[in-house]
């Protein structure tokens, strides 16, 4: 039974007697990723499958997101799951620019990502649209071993993000492009 | 006594004779055509005659058929319940291709005041003394009426989807 656990590999740093010494960035990265509190702006059907992921079965708890806040100040991670109209894309974008930095955004589901199958008069052709995205998740609905992928790799992205990366002129740039200031 | 399709012809016909057309009935639901000008009088009729008595509106939606002559282009249809002897009918009003325009049933029943918004918001029917003819489904901002045949059916802004997958190339390579 102890066999089949596999250790995660320590981030890269001097070791020592009763000490570990590594850069900021790594413990910052190594917290970050493993607390992230996401917030579920669950819209439809791609909403039920994260309930799904949120229970017992597949658990994204076990990954550090146990505590979901649906208030935007208190989130890291938006989770946009579902069809998103376009009388709703103002007020996503009024969630997205609530949150604090560092902030990050998954789109969960075919709707969210590019429209779906709902090409049509009111449906938002994909959040990109309106918030910058960093991970997409395909799927109608995806499978909770899908959401958690992308989940994990949003962990990825948060463990190697540099610290100063929101304060970057490339950054600031990707946020003029969609009016957020 | 349950209330049959003859006697609504019966005493619909008696009042208003060439006005009240087309009374068929089609899946159990008796459907007659309304003439614009005495359109609020049928109504009236339908809602105050004791043995008729359509207390109940259950729906308005629009209908947009460009192909026909100017007159007939636009039409609303009122779907009425009498639920005392469960009859339902059906009333439908063509408009003006050009200037769609019908007096609001907002005083008779007043579940049409948002069902003639949702018409207004997807056909541009206008509903006069309609109390707040605004949209009510789409954006705000909207200038277009999404449900008429000239608007396209799909989003202008898509990108990924491919031609191939939806038949619109010649050849499929």
């Amino acid at each position: 039974m102890s066999g089949s656990i596999v250790l995660e590999a320590p981030p890269q740093g001097l070791q020592g007697e009763g000490f570990f010494a590594t850069t900021l960035e790594q413990v910052v990265g190594m917290a970050r990723k493993n607390s992230l509190w996401p917030l579920p702006f669950a819209t439809s059907c791609c909403g039920i499958e994260f309930m799904a992921t949120m229970a017992s079965t597949y658990d994204i708890g076990q990954f550090g997101a146990e505590r979901v806040s649906f208030s935007p100040r208190q989130a890291d991670l938006l989770m946009v799951m579902g069809t998103i109209s376009k009388k709703m894309g103002p007020i996503l974008r009024q969630v997205y620019v609530q949150m604090a930095e560092p902030r990050w955004v998954i789109s969960v589901g075919a709707c969210a990502c590019s429209g779906g199958i709902f090409d049509t008069y009111s449906v938002l052709q994909g959040i990109d649209k309106v918030i910058p995205v960093d991970v997409y998740v395909p799927g109608c609905p995806p499978r909770p071993e899908q959401i958690i992928d992308g989940f994990t790799k949003i962990q990825d992205l948060v463990q190697n993000e540099s610290l100063r990366r929101r304060n970057s002129p490339e950054y600031k740039a990707l946020l003029n492009s969609y009016g957020i200031k | 006594m349950a209330l049959e399709i003859n006697r609504i012809k019966e005493i619909l016909v008696a009042k208003f004779s060439y006005n009240v057309s087309e009374i068929l009935e089609d899946k159990g639901v008796v459907s007659i055509e309304v003439a614009l000008p005495i359109f609020i009088e049928v109504v009236e009729e339908l809602k105050n005659n004791e043995i008729l008595d359509f207390h109940f509106l259950t729906d308005i939606c629009g209908i947009h058929l460009p192909d026909n002559e100017i007159e007939y282009q636009f039409a609303t249809v009122y779907h009425f319940h009498n639920m005392k002897e469960n009859v339902r009918l059906r009333v439908k009003v063509f408009l003006h291709g050009e200037k769609p325009e019908i007096p609001t049933l907002v005083n008779y029943y007043a579940s049409a005041n948002w069902m003639e918004r949702e018409t207004f918001d997807f056909y541009g029917i206008n509903f006069t003394g309609h109390p707040n003819l605004t949209r009510i489904l789409n954006m705000d901002e909207m200038i277009v009426f999404p449900l008429r045949k000239e608007y396209p059916l799909e989003d202008a802004g898509r990108t990924d989807k491919d031609d191939r997958f939806f038949g619109r190339t010649i050849h499929n390579s």
